[in-house]
């Protein structure tokens, strides 16, 4: 069992791959802050509800070898139709990609080969604060590959345009293993596109996930940004993802935790351009010792931005979800319309629920609200699905998976709401087995 | 139908039951034969809905004295959902609303249940929805209802229907009708009545539990109990009804 120190020790000791140019100054620099900044402390004000210290007691070790998949072993995660980049262990795997479907105008590519595109210089790491979190300035420096989607805009037709499934897959390792996911999407002015993240552990395995986005919206561009976390429940996930959103632009996010031993998820939305609308849907789902948070951020930096955000947290067993939303409200942001609501939901005892819905405003002339209730199985609804035959396990999966559902439902890829809510159910069923 | 020499299919001896505490029932008989319609009438806190969720296995209440046998098993030594699965149905009179599912996978999965129960085939989504649009012409409801959430955004009436829709699903043995009627506007009433009538046979029976005497002139009752202060201290026929529509409960309660 390892200390902090040296589990952090270890991390440094992977391998980045040498780069040039701007992309070389950026990683030293994100070294360099990675350093600095160590391991959050136990004390440190966004950490204090998240017990690290199960992620620090394994040596994780850098991928040095590629292990071949074929598409049945990714079988159950294929979303019919999309257009798709897989990675195994961070690397990618274009055999297993699939990028017919991409129409005119959008580009999905594995980013070492797009680092000399312009655009990808000019937006690369600069959104991203990896200057204040050690995990992100891992990250930066040690990240080998990852997605680069670029919707033109030629792309103006939305819905008919196929789904980007950028799928993350990680193997058992006969040692823990250090993966870093890296993923960038620029969507031009009056683009749209739908995006699916998906963090999956396949046989098992101890491995460290520290995955890192950049979502950049311009002027007039929606982006449905969808974030599967279903990593192996031995497995650890720390996640950063930033976006800047554009004038008129439409940021739509349902991101799902499920996964992991210990897992969190920083969201930070930057509204850049008058009249943003972002919208934040948020599903932590877990069970026996598992730990999941989410921290979002959502700054109203101009005039007009509405924000809705809804985040459900639900725990069972041991289990010990975190939410913390913050929604800033700059001076100047006149007319910013603000709806936050943390709904959560305990199935035992022993589980726990920390939610923190704050509002920061320095400005008059806004519409901000937000709310918090935690829960527990309605005795009612239990006793009538028992009146109608149901056993008690099957009552309680019944109205947990409802209350996950409003959620899963505002997933825009019917597939994947009904794969998802399908796998659901029967975890559910195995939990209680 | 009065039917003597029939099943007994439920027999309630000196019930006893409370909630927090507080003795509701204080000493219930009631015998309820295949084939009979019978209605529990009395005045609002008279014990007679308690009387119903206790019946159903309802975990707010404690019983505290008596027996119930259902078709000669121990009722009370049944959860509900095993009461359920033995042919014992609560039509609610509030029913709950459950947003997220949806009423045909509800209706599908309670029906499963009960066809695992009985040793027969459950039947896949596709066989079920031949069922249920077969069952829910007995209710005069849209389809369309089938695909909403469970009672979310119904209606009264509606709500009320769709209990009868489980009923007709389930085809229980003893339906227990917990102030069904309650809510109702005159249509909605002729067709909730309508519904349970058509579902009556031989071999199954009905408990109506109300307020009014209007319920009963659409669906007839073979035997009308007054329950008063937790206990049942008249049993007529159906004129019994007529007769507390036209005198009040004052009397039957001052004999008792």
């Amino acid at each position: 069992m390892l200390t902090k120190e040296q589990c952090f020790e270890q991390l440094l000791l992977g391998k980045a791959v040498k780069a040039d140019g701007w992309l070389e100054s950026i990683r030293v620099e994100a070294l360099e802050s990675a350093k600095a900044l160590n391991f959050p402390s136990e004390r440190h004000d966004d950490w204090r509800f998240t017990d690290l210290s199960p992620l620090f007691q394994h040596g994780f070790q850098p991928v040095t070898s590629f292990v071949r998949l074929t598409l049945a072993d990714i079988e159950n995660y294929l979303i019919p139709g999309s257009t798709r980049l897989v990675f195994v262990d961070g690397c990618f795997d274009a055999g297993l990609s699939d990028l017919a479907q991409a129409g005119a105008g959008v580009t999905v590519k594995s980013l070492v080969e797009c680092f000399g595109d312009p655009q990808v210089e000019a937006q690369f790491a600069r959104n991203l604060s990896f200057k204040q979190d050690a995990f992100a300035a891992l990250n930066t420096h040690f990240f080998e590959d990852g997605a680069f989607v670029h919707v033109s805009s030629e792309n103006v037709t939305g819905e008919a345009v196929a789904p980007i499934h950028v799928l993350h897959v990680a193997t058992k390792r006969e040692t823990p293993s250090a993966i870093y996911h890296r993923c960038l999407v620029v969507m031009e002015s009056n683009s749209r596109a739908t995006v699916v993240e998906d963090y999956a552990g396949l046989n098992g395995g101890i491995y460290f996930s520290n995955a890192v986005t950049e979502v950049v919206l311009k002027d007039h561009a929606q982006l449905q940004h969808v974030r599967v976390q279903r990593e192996e429940k031995s497995a650890f996930h720390i996640g950063h993802c930033s976006v800047k959103s554009g004038r008129g632009s439409v940021y739509a996010a349902t991101s799902l935790a499920f996964g992991a031993r210990v897992s969190r998820h920083t969201q930070h939305v930057m509204q850049l351009g008058e009249g943003a609308e972002i919208r934040l849907n948020g599903l932590a789902l877990i069970a026996g010792r598992q730990i999941a948070d989410t921290h979002t951020r959502i700054d109203h930096a101009v005039p007009g931005g509405k924000s809705v955000q809804l985040h459900k947290c639900i725990a069972d067993g041991a289990a010990h979800a975190v939410f913390s939303g913050k929604v800033i409200v700059h001076p100047g942001a006149k007319g910013t319309d603000s709806a936050q609501s943390s709904r959560n939901l305990l199935l035992s005892g022993k589980a726990r629920i920390d939610t923190q819905p704050q509002l920061e405003i320095f400005n008059d002339d806004v519409s901000c609200k937000h709310g918090a209730t935690v829960g527990q199985i309605d005795a009612d609804a239990l006793f009538f699905l028992k009146s109608r035959g149901l056993s008690e396990e099957r009552a309680r999966n019944l109205l947990t998976h409802a209350f996950a559902g409003e959620i899963i439902a505002r997933i825009p890829v019917p597939s994947l709401v009904e794969s998802l809510s399908r796998a659901i159910l029967e975890e559910r069923m195995k939990e209680n087995a | 139908m009065i039917n003597k020499g029939g099943k007994v299919l439920l027999e309630v001896k000196n019930l006893k039951a409370e909630v927090d505490g507080v003795e509701i029932l204080k000493g219930v008989d009631l015998t309820v034969r295949a084939g009979e319609v019978h209605a529990i009438m009395g005045v609002n806190g008279s014990g007679k809905s308690t009387f119903s969720k206790v019946l159903a296995g309802h975990p707010d209440y404690t019983v505290t004295g008596g027996t119930a046998t259902f078709e000669g098993k121990e009722l009370f030594s049944l959860a509900a959902e095993e009461r359920a699965r033995a042919g014992l149905f609560l039509a609610f009179q509030y029913p709950v609303e459950i947003p997220g599912v949806s009423n045909s996978a509800l209706l599908r999965l309670a029906y499963n249940t009960l066809q695992n129960e009985r040793g027969l085939e459950e039947l896949d989504p596709l066989e079920f929805e031949d069922l249920v649009h077969e069952k829910i012409k007995v209710v005069e409801m849209d389809p369309s209802f089938l695909d909403r959430s469970v009672n979310e955004g119904f209606s009264g009436g509606e709500k009320k229907r769709n209990e009868i829709l489980q009923m007709a699903i389930l085809e229980p043995k003893l339906a227990i009708l917990d102030e069904t009627d309650s809510g109702l506007d005159i249509d909605a009433l002729r067709i909730v009545a309508n519904g349970v009538n058509s579902l009556l046979t031989a071999d199954n029976a009905v408990v109506m539990v109300t307020h009014y005497q209007r319920l009963l002139n659409y669906i007839v009752p073979d035997y009308v109990h007054v329950m008063d202060a937790g206990r049942i201290v008249r049993t007529g026929g159906k004129e019994l009804a007529l007769e507390l529509e036209a005198r009040g409960y004052d009397w039957v309660r001052a004999a008792a």
